[in-house]
């Protein structure tokens, strides 16, 4: 009971510094510096001719994320394919 | 589960499966001038193998397929799209798109196949052929392990070597 009683108040404890966080975040709507989206915005079209500015943003500024996404999409099919691999008889 | 559908669902399902397959490849190679892109037409297009699965309860879908093509769809997806990452080294970084034309030159280009965005659209081809090989291999596999524990005893927990 005792250990009941510090998980409660630790859970307390957590929760108030977490939510006494909330003051310091972002307000919602409002953004914050908007040079990098200015940029894009801007000059996505003429530098790259693509007329959707999101692929541009996708493929070719940020292509690196891209490639770290079709890295974990080939680890995902691979332990897939691992999980549900028939079993030596 | 493995049971097949009816007629009319299985009859259905044949024929708009190809047109599942049409619209993910137009979403794919429109990448760059309409929403969507790489991922989500690969994901269309792996939705193929689920619809035949679903109509046809797998055992004659799964007899006629060879899941090796879809590897190897998966592989060269990756090695196209790190291979034109790679070809941009020479001209300045990792991902430089050089095949890029300017906005004024490109607006009185039809659009063709592929030097109108450069290696954004050759990029959406590769993303999407590894995605929709991918999502492929994971729907096969996926149902290959539902059937293969029809026929075990599902109660007990074995593992793979018991």
């Amino acid at each position: 009971m005792k250990l009941k009683a510090l998980f409660i108040a630790a859970t307390l404890v957590l929760g108030g510094i977490l939510l006494s966080g909330l003051d310091a975040v972002h307000p919602f709507g409002v953004p914050g510096d908007v040079a990098m989206d200015e940029y894009f915005l801007d000059h996505a079209v003429e530098e790259r001719s693509s007329e959707n500015v999101v692929t541009s943003i996708v493929f070719d500024y940020r292509a690196f994320d891209t490639l770290g996404e079709s890295a974990v999409l080939f680890t995902a099919i691979c332990s897939v394919v691992m999980l549900f691999r028939k079993g030596r008889k | 589960m493995r049971k097949p559908l009816s007629l009319v669902a299985r009859t259905v399902c044949d024929l708009f499966a190809w047109f599942l397959i049409i619209f993910g490849v137009y979403v794919i190679i429109h990448g760059d001038v309409t929403p969507g892109g790489g991922f989500q037409g690969g994901a269309i297009v792996g939705s193929f193998m689920a619809l035949l699965l679903v109509a046809h309860g797998g055992d004659r879908v799964l007899e006629w397929v060879k899941t090796s093509v879809y590897w190897i769809m998966l592989f060269v997806g990756l090695m196209m799209f790190i291979g034109f990452g790679l070809r941009g080294i020479p001209e300045g970084t990792f991902f430089y798109n050089f095949l890029a034309v300017p906005h004024d030159v490109a607006k009185t280009m039809a659009h063709g196949l592929i030097p109108f965005s450069g290696t954004i659209g050759v990029m959406d081809i590769a993303v999407g052929i590894e995605v929709a090989g991918g999502l492929t291999v994971i729907i096969l596999s996926m149902f290959r392990g539902i059937v293969l524990h029809d026929f075990a005893d599902s109660r007990k927990e074995t593992g793979h070597d018991g």
